[in-house]
Formats: C-alpha cells, structure tokens, sequence
C-alpha cells in the first residue's frame, strides 16, 4: 500500500524523521518497500495569476500573457491552451529551477520577451500530465511559494504489507500503529451524522447473507458531478498512488484510503426495482467498469438490480450502472462482504482491485456505516446533493463472532521466552485496540476488535505483544534438549560419499531443472511420458524429467556451444515417473562424459573417453560402496545398440550404461561419442559392513592362456565357463590382452587371460594347478568352441 | 712364492683397469673365485712342511685380502658412478605439468547444502528429505494455509492437477517428518522447491532449507540464538542480525531475518532479508497429533541460492541453473 507521509502525520505526528519513522513501521512488522518524493526537486516556483493574456503577433500557438507573482507583474510567452485571464498556476519566476536542473532565464520567444515560465504538472515532476498548465485554486493566495502551497515537503511511502494484516491497508490503521510505537494518541478526523433531507431510501434486499452479511445503502439526489474534486484530496489520492476520476470515485476511493473501507457508487438511475445481494446466475454476464465484458460463475457474490447484476461484489462494479458527469442520483454502498466468499474471484476474472484486496484479506466489519457517513459528508462538501437515510441490511448470525481470548502470563513468558512486566503488556494492548475485559489470576481476557481478523488464539496476541516490545529486545538463549545419539547405518555410503567420488575422476557436478523440455526427452526415453505440468513456465519446462539425461545432454549442448569440447557431468535427484501404483519419484545418479578422457597433455592426452573407461570408473564406484554389479548387453531405445549394458545387481535392474545412439545425438545436435550412465541411487548405497578373514600365508600361483574364440562370445560367458572350473582356490581372473585380426580368421577374437590360485591353509602343489588350468582349458574349448592360441 | 706377489700386483692392476661392475665380478672369480689364480695356491700349501704350512697359508689369505679389498674398493667407486650416471640421465623438468584426470567439482548448491547440513548436523540435526511432487494437505493445508488463503497468492504454484502440485517450499517436510514421529524434533530438510516465476530474480526452481525444533521447553529467544548463530557460523564473520516481525500462516510469531550487509549511501547499516522463522503454530502441530500444551517448537526456513550468492559473490541466479562449465569450474 502506497501513502502519503504528510497524511499519516495528520492522524499521528511522532517526532521523528522520516527515515526513522519508516524504519520503526519496518520494523514493527509492516515492511516498508521504498519511497520516493511527491514532486520533482524546484525552486523559484511560486503561485502565479495570470493578469492578461493577448496573442502573440508572430506565433498562432504562442499567447503574451502577464503573470503576477503578488508583488510585480511580467510578460511571459505561453503556449498551453489553457491558459487564461484570472488563472492562478505554478509560475516559475526567472531564476527558478525546474526539475532535471532546468534553470529558467530571461528569454525571447518569438521576438517577444518572457521573463519566466508556466508550468504542467509534469514539468514539477507531480505527475505525467503536460496537458497543459496545472490549474490551481482560485483561492491559491498568489506569491506564495508551490512547494509551501501544496505541501509537496512530503514521501509517498510503500509498505509492503503481509496477508494477515489488513488492518492497516488505511491510513487509521497505520496511524494506530504508529500511535502504539511512540506510546501516541492518534487523532481521527470526527464523523458526523448526516440528516436525511427526503424520504427515498433505496430497495435492499441480501439474499446471500453468509457472503454479505452486511450491506449498507444510502441514496444521495441532485448532485453535480461537474463538481471537480479539490486539490487536497486529489493530491492524496495521488501521492497514494491513485488517479483522480471524478467526485464520486474519488471520494469512495479516499475514504478507502483513509478508514480502510472500500465503497461503490451507483448511477441511481440505472438500478432497476432495487438493489439485490444474491450469487451470480450460470451465464449470466457483466460489462465491468474497464469495458470487459465476463461471464460469470455461480460462486461468484454479485450485486444486481431486479433485472440483472451491476457488479461483482467487492471487486468492479458495472459500466452501465457506475457514475458519469451526468448522473443526479446516486446509491452508496458500504459492505462487509466474507473473506472466504470472495477468496480467488477477482483472480478468477483477472481482476485485482483495491477493493478485493482489502475484502479479500478483511475488513472491519462494524465500520460500514462509519465510513457511509463519511463518504456522504466528503461527497456533499464538493457535488451538493440532498441526503435520505442510510439503509442496513445486517445478518447477525453470518457476520464475524467476537473473539474473547485469554493470554496467560507464563504462556507468553515460555513463548518468547522473557516475562514481560504486566504493565508493559496491558500497554501494549490497549494502545493496540485490544481490550482487556477483565484481568485473570494467571493473564488476561481480551476482547478482540472487529478490525483484527487476523487475531484468533492466544499465540496471535503473544505475537502482538512480542512485537510490539521488539524481537530485537528478546533474550538469546541456547536452545536445550536431550543429547541421545542417532543411528548411522555403517553399510550405507553418505551421497557425499558418491559425489566425491565423481568429483576425484573429475566430473563437475550440474544441477538443472526437474522439468524438462518433452522434445528433448521423448529423444532420449520415448518408452515413458512425462508427468506434465497443467501450468508450466514454458513449453521447454513442461514435464517431468523421467531420466536425468534429459537436462545432462541439454547442458552438454550448452557447453559444447561454448567451446569447451570436453565435458564430464553428473547430477543426483529424482525422477518422476507415473506408473499404476500413482507417481514415483525416485532418487537417480546420472552421468554424462564426451571428449578426451583426460585432459589434454604433453605425452599423450588426446585419447577419446570410451564405453571402457566410464565402466572402469563405475566399477571402481561400486568397489567404493562395497557392492557387485554385472554389466550385460542389452538395448535401450536411446543408446547406441552395440554399446549398451544393462547394469545388474543380484539380478536386480540397477542403470544403464552406454554411449548415446548416434541419430539421438544428431536430433540433439550435440558432437562426439557421449557415454552416459543412470543408476538408481537406492539400489546401489547400501553395502555390507566388512568381514575380516586371514591372511593366506602360502604362495600365490599364476598361470597365463591364450584361446581364440568366436567374437560373438562375450567376455563374461568365458569368465563364468572358467570360474566355474577353475574350483574354490581361484583369486583372481584377469583379462591382460584383447586381440582382433585376420590372423585370427573373420569373425573370431583372442583372449589372453591369467588366473590366480593361492590356498589359504597349504602350499598348492604343482599337479593340482595343472590339473585345474587344464580343466579350465577344456571346458573352454567344449562349451564355448575356444582353441588355444599357439 | 714369487709368483703369488706376482699374481697380486696383476690382480690389483686389473682391479685398476675394470671400468664396470661387470669386468670387475670376473676379476674377482678370476683371481678369488674357487678356481681363481689365487685361491689355486692354496694347492702348493700340500708341497710345504707343517712348518712351513701356516705362514704360507697366511700369505695367501693376505693375497686374497688384498686383492678382495682392492675389488670392493673399485666396486663402491663403480657402484656410485653408475648412480651418478643413471641421476644424471634421469634428470626430469620437474616444472612440466603433471598428468593425468582433472579434478571435477561439486555444484555451488550442493557445496552450500553440505556446509548448512555439517553445521546443524553438529548441533543434532537429522537430514530428511521428502517428496517434491506434493498434495495440496502436506504443501498447504496442514501448513495451516486453507484453500481461500490469501498467503496462497504468495505462492505460485506449479499444479499437475487441483491436488496435486510441486512443493512450494520444503515445510511440507516438517509436517511429514512430525506425522511419522514422535517429538522431540530436531531436523533440516534441504531440497528443491518451485515457483512458477521466472526473471531476472527468480528462478522456478529454487533449493531451501528447512529446520525444524520440537521440545518441551523452547522460546523464541532460543530460536533467536539458533538462527543468529547459524549465520555468524555460515558467514564466518560477527555480523549483525536482526528479527523483523512477518507472518507465515505456519508460525506464530513469525519473523523475517536480516543481516547486516555493508552501509546504505547515508551510513546505516544495509539490511539484507536471508531467512524466514517464528515458532510452530498451534494449528500445525494440532494437524500432526502434537499436544501444542506440552510440546512447543520453531521452525526457520532459508534460500541456498541466496546465501551461496552472498557467500561466492555471484550476482544472477540464473547462473546456477545454466551449468556453464566455466561458472561451476570456479566451486571445486
């Protein structure tokens, strides 16, 4: 909410600067966003009247005009067209300076002299209107300098105010506030009662009490609306943050400023029958104030004639029914419209107003006929017009129920932490509005006003209490509890521990967007849709990521846009995925890796990273979490088909691992061979707690073999044929050469491997591990068609 | 016995000549060896008298000392010169790079949830996570944000439909992780939130912190602590903390936190906004079973973005989430 410095200070004048008194509403809880100055910085500017004007002899637009600035008078050459004799307007005198450090002198125009200058709102910096000369009243005591005249010493402040605190989107609100923070009275400007001058009352009948439990009306006849608003209330409304419209708006509008309570006019005329308060009818339609036209929902609060809705209520009135130069007769309305009721409906139809703001967060709800005799007095002081009654129609059982509420001592003592003397509190509050009923043995009973919906329960008034003393004057103690300890499942590695990991083998670690471009990720995991969203930011984030591919290849795209050729990623983070049992969302490890395996350098660094080496660093992860994965060809629909392994654990589907598939990568427009992995981290941190086992003490047997085999063969089937025959006292395997050639014949490979015995209680003797080999040997031969390499 | 003098003065003279290891192992089986020339006198000693024999045979082994010790001698000597010459050759440019991987590095948010998590995690703090894709009761309602709220304006939220949505913030943590336990509480939740709001500030995918303390006796003032605490801590500096009051519909009171960062133009201190707190609300911990009478809590809730931006000094947020290498390069 944007307001005027000058106009809170009416209501309560602390004495203290500006700054200071934004920095104490701050931080009283009602955060204070900016503020700037209501004009432009001059000088030298002082009211003028305009004495004569004549046209000038060379210049159709141009006038000769002589402005008097109370003591002499000059010529000055003007071109506004409304300039006019007995004017009284902003004259600039020579000398003076205008905003922008515009200095005026002395000056020809047109061969005539001007000493000084006429100004336009915007050439003060009031506003942006250069219409034409700013027209001040005619009681505007001329030689008196604008700044003094129009009070334009002053801020417009911006608070930003929180949801619950809708009591102070007014300038009595804010003043409340103030008043309790410098222990201050506030001074309210008095209310009158307006007599009725004529019988007319206007025909109300609320046929949605629980959404209108209130309803104020009042017709007011015979008014002008030609009637322009004085300058003091459109200054404020300005320095608010509001346009001046017309006698009618502009009153509703002020007085909303000022009490806090949003009110309508109608063109009586235009209420057909009388005024009722009902839900929308399904399809029934309404021109709004700002020429739209909506179709309204039946949860929607609207005020019609007996004829047809003139406005949605608390939020925009109608454009048929809403007030012009020429109306006579006008209807106010003052409500108390429910919060829930009208909770979303501005949203609904685009709409965010003053009004809907303060109905929607809440407004005082014994305020209405207050704020009704205060419109219709502000109103009559400009447009004239005679008075009826006002009529309210009121729901006793819809309206808020009081609140009573009772504040223990020792509760707000726990709470915040430090007893607070009992005359402190009760000081705080009363100067709040909050009364105390009655003082109980152990607190306080107190009564609620109607203009704090937001206070409830009691930690609403401990909040009150604590705020108002100041968090900043709070005690700051260690919190205490017990110090038992937790448990740490030893077998499951950190996820620190992972990423560390990635980070030693010198992958960077990327965090991008859960959701995903779905062009993008039909590319890389067509089997499975994303969860889309129903209102995404844009088409390129609208669905879920399935696979972290999707967001790693788009980065691999930006990077390599980038020159920078080589790239290692990883990320963690879920998945979601949509299957029968409803969403998924599982925590995955993904890794992408394109360009030289190491970085490039003096020996021999320009070796491409292959299937081999990410599968290498995968093992040596799994070795890292203690646990065994088997790595088995498979397919899957973005990987290249002869790279492609499907990662087991126990038989278990834990990842994939691969190079991307070649036509993938060109949709994707991405360069070079990209391995890429995904693991199921779930699947893969738990390990086992290790099992210490003796030291054998006996000699280690080596025996090396070639074979030739089939290239179709895959390694694991030739490891597993010679593990199983190569008995209990095998150490290792290892493959230590990999030869493909013609020597060989087409289509077959060789495969040197060496075997590892060692037992732990004797030395093995010589047969026995001949025998082994052999059998090894054979079994090789037999099962899989392999002959020994000469 | 002529010829044993002889036979030194030649063996010391090509001990002398032999200008390897090798040429001086076969002076040694040459002379000393078991068929060597010297040790072959040891044969005339059967010639000699019993008198005779001992100061003969004292003559040889003299000999053969002479000569072993010669032998050793030239042996060191060669030794440290073929050492020399293998240092020599072996002599590298130590100021070439060295070889090998590069090192990676953890994304500046990872590395910012890290030092958050080790810090509470000393004060006994569990880590918990929960679901990003959330029901509308665990992101709002138990977070005593009903549906006319108007504290759900303040949240854009990304829907997949009307009741189900990704999670506005990481509270939702708090009340799952009091569901499925009892009090006394003390956890963080870091994690990944959205909005559906993007600019030059915003993000809409963003990473928070949630903590949560649940015990018999706990105040505001201990939440002051806590939180002021937890900033010097992070930041590494004394710096001035201050509670500005504010409202979540989920605490009460509620309070903002700023702290301060440099000097305004006129002097005063510049306050920045970092995090967001206040104790428990009556109605969450009704919600998650908790008697508000016997248990009273706080909560605080921060931006990883935020103070990774004001710890590294980057100064777009959107940098974060583009993975430019040369940008996530400077975290490691």
């Amino acid at each position: 909410m944007k307001f005027s410095e000058q106009w809170l200070r009416e209501w309560v004048n602390p004495n203290i600067g500006s700054q200071e008194l934004m920095d104490q509403i701050t931080m009283a809880g009602l955060e204070v966003d900016g503020f700037e100055a209501v004009a432009g910085e001059f000088s030298g500017v002082v009211v003028g009247e305009v004495i004569s004007v004549a046209p000038h002899p060379d210049a159709d637009k141009l006038r000769v005009c002589q402005v008097s600035n109370g003591e002499q008078t000059v010529q000055v050459v003007c071109g506004a067209p409304n300039v006019r004799h007995g004017l009284k307007v902003p004259f600039a005198e020579v000398g003076a300076v205008l905003p922008g450090n515009f200095k005026i002198k002395k000056a020809k125009l047109r061969g005539q002299p001007s000493e000084g200058m006429l100004c336009s709102e915007s050439e003060l910096g009031l506003s942006d209107n250069h219409d034409g000369l700013m027209e001040l009243p005619e009681d505007a005591p001329v030689g008196q300098p604008v700044v003094d005249y129009l009070k334009l010493n002053d801020i417009t402040i911006d608070v930003d105010l929180t949801p619950n605190r809708s009591d102070c989107l007014s300038i009595k609100g804010l003043a409340r506030e103030v008043g309790v923070l410098n222990s201050l009275v506030t001074n309210a400007p008095s209310i009158p009662h307006v007599e009725a001058e004529h019988s007319e009352v206007p025909d109300i009948r609320v046929e949605a009490p629980e959404g209108c439990p209130r309803y104020l009306g009042r017709v007011l006849r015979n008014v002008n609306l030609q009637a322009e608003t004085p300058l003091w209330m459109q200054e404020k409304l300005r320095r608010s943050g509001i346009r001046s419209i017309d006698a009618a708006v502009d009153v509703t509008n002020y007085v909303m400023l000022e009490l806090g309570q949003p009110m309508h006019a109608f063109d009586r005329d235009e209420i057909k029958g009388g005024i009722v308060v009902r839900m929308a009818g399904s399809g029934e339609k309404l021109v709004l104030l700002d020429g739209q036209e909506v179709e309204l929902t039946p949860e929607t609060l609207v005020i019609a004639d007996h004829e047809k809705p003139v406005a949605i209520a608390g939020v925009m009135g109608g454009e048929h029914s809403g007030v012009s130069e020429k109306t006579r007769d006008l209807v106010l309305e003052s409500a108390f419209f429910d919060p829930i009721t009208l909770a979303g409906k501005a949203r609904q139809y685009g709409l965010h107003t003053d009004a809907s703001h303060r109905f929607e967060r809440g407004v005082d709800y014994e305020q209405a006929r207050d704020a009704m005799e205060r419109a219709t007095g502000l109103l009559m002081a400009i447009v004239g017009g005679e008075p009826g009654e006002i009529v309210e129609v009121a729901s006793k059982e819809h309206l808020p129920k009081a609140r009573v509420i009772d504040l223990r001592e020792q509760r707000l003592a726990d709470v915040l932490g430090l007893r607070i003397d009992r005359t402190t509190v009760e000081e705080i509050l009363s100067r709040l509005g909050l009364h105390i009923d009655k003082l109980l043995k152990d607190g306080w009973r107190i009564s609620v006003p109607s203009f704090r919906p937001d206070i409830s329960i009691e930690e609403d008034l401990i909040e009150e209490v604590g705020r108002i003393f100041g968090y900043n004057n709070l005690p700051v103690t260690e919190p205490t509890g017990s110090l038992g300890l937790r448990a740490r499942e030893e077998a499951v590695r950190p996820l620190s521990a992972v990423r560390n990991f990635f980070v030693a083998q010198g992958y960077q670690e990327a965090v991008t967007y859960s959701f995903v471009d779905p062009k993008v990720q039909q590319l890389v995991d067509p089997e499975r849709e994303g969860i889309a969203l129903a209102n995404p930011i844009s088409s390129d984030l609208s669905v879920m990521r399935t696979t972290l591919w999707s967001g790693l290849l788009k980065t691999v795209g930006y990077n390599q846009n980038r020159q920078q050729p080589r790239i290692r990623l990883f990320e963690t983070g879920l998945r979601f995925v949509q299957d029968a049992d409803g969403i998924s969302q599982q925590p995955m490890l993904a890794g992408v890796v394109v360009g030289n395996q190491n970085p490039e350098n003096w020996v021999n660094g320009r070796r491409t990273t292959d299937f081999f080496d990410v599968k290498g660093e995968l093992e040596s992860l799994f070795r890292l979490l203690g646990i065994e994965v088997d790595f088995i060809a498979s397919q899957h629909p973005a990987l290249h088909p002869g790279q492609t392994a499907e990662l087991l654990r126990d038989g278990e589907h834990v990842g994939w691992l691969g190079a991307l598939h070649p036509q993938v990568q060109k949709n994707l427009e991405l360069n070079g061979t990209i391995l890429m992995f995904e693991l199921f981290l779930n699947s893969i941190v738990a390990g086992y707690v290790p099992n210490f086992k003796d030291i054998s003490k006996f000699p280690e047997v080596r025996r090396d073999l070639a074979i030739i085999i089939g290239s179709d063969v895959a390694f694991a089937q030739v490891e597993h044929v010679a593990r199983k025959h190569a008995g209990e006292h095998l150490t290792a395997l290892r493959v230590f050469d990999v030869y493909e050639g013609e020597s060989l014949g087409e289509g077959n490979r060789s495969l040197a491997l060496s075997l590892f015995w060692q037992h732990p209680e004797r030395t093995l003797n010589e047969d026995e591990v001949h025998s082994l080999f052999n059998g090894v040997i054979d079994a090789l031969k037999e099962e899989l068609g392999a002959t020994l390499r000469s | 016995m002529e010829n044993l003098e002889q036979l030194v003065q030649d063996g010391l003279n090509a001990v002398e000549k032999a200008d390897n290891l090798q040429a001086l192992d076969q002076i040694r089986v040459e002379y000393l060896g078991k068929k060597g020339v010297i040790t072959q006198q040891a044969k005339t000693l059967g010639k000699l008298s019993a008198e005779e024999r001992p100061a003969a045979g004292q003559k040889i082994n003299e000999a053969k000392g002479q000569v072993e010790q010669a032998i050793n001698a030239r042996r060191a000597d060669l030794e440290k010169a073929a050492i020399e010459a293998r240092l020599a050759a072996e002599s590298i440019d130590v100021t070439l790079p060295g070889r090998g991987q590069d090192l990676g590095g953890l994304h500046p948010v990872t590395r910012t949830l890290q030092r958050i998590e080790e810090i509470f995690a000393r004060a006994g703090y569990s880590v918990e996570q929960g679901p990003e894709i959330e029901d509308d009761y665990h992101n709002f309602e138990a977070l005593n944000i009903p549906g006319h709220h108007p504290a759900r304006a303040m949240h854009d939220t990304f829907y997949f439909n009307p009741g189900t949505l990704l999670r506005t913030h990481t509270s939702p943590v708090q009340i799952r992780t009091m569901e499925a336990g009892k009090p006394p509480f003390r956890m963080i939740c870091p994690g990944r939130v959205y909005r559906c709001d993007s600019d030059m500030t915003h993000t809409p995918m963003f990473h928070q912190v949630e903590g949560l303390l649940v015990e018999k006796n706990v105040s505001f003032a201990d939440l002051k602590s806590t939180v002021e605490e937890f900033l010097r801590v992070f930041f590494e500096r004394d710096l001035k903390v201050r509670f500005r009051p504010s409202y979540f519909p989920f605490t009460e009171p509620s309070a903002e936190v700023d702290i301060e960062w440099g000097r305004e133009p006129d002097g005063s201190i510049k306050w920045l906004e970092v995090m967001g707190c206040g104790m428990v609300h009556p109605k969450v911990f009704e919600y998650c079973g908790i008697d508000s009478e016997e248990y009273r809590g706080f909560a605080f809730g921060l931006g990883v973005e935020r103070l990774a931006m004001l710890r590294y000094g980057v100064k777009d947020l959107r940098m974060f989430f583009e993975n430019d290498l040369r940008f996530l390069r400077q975290f490691r």
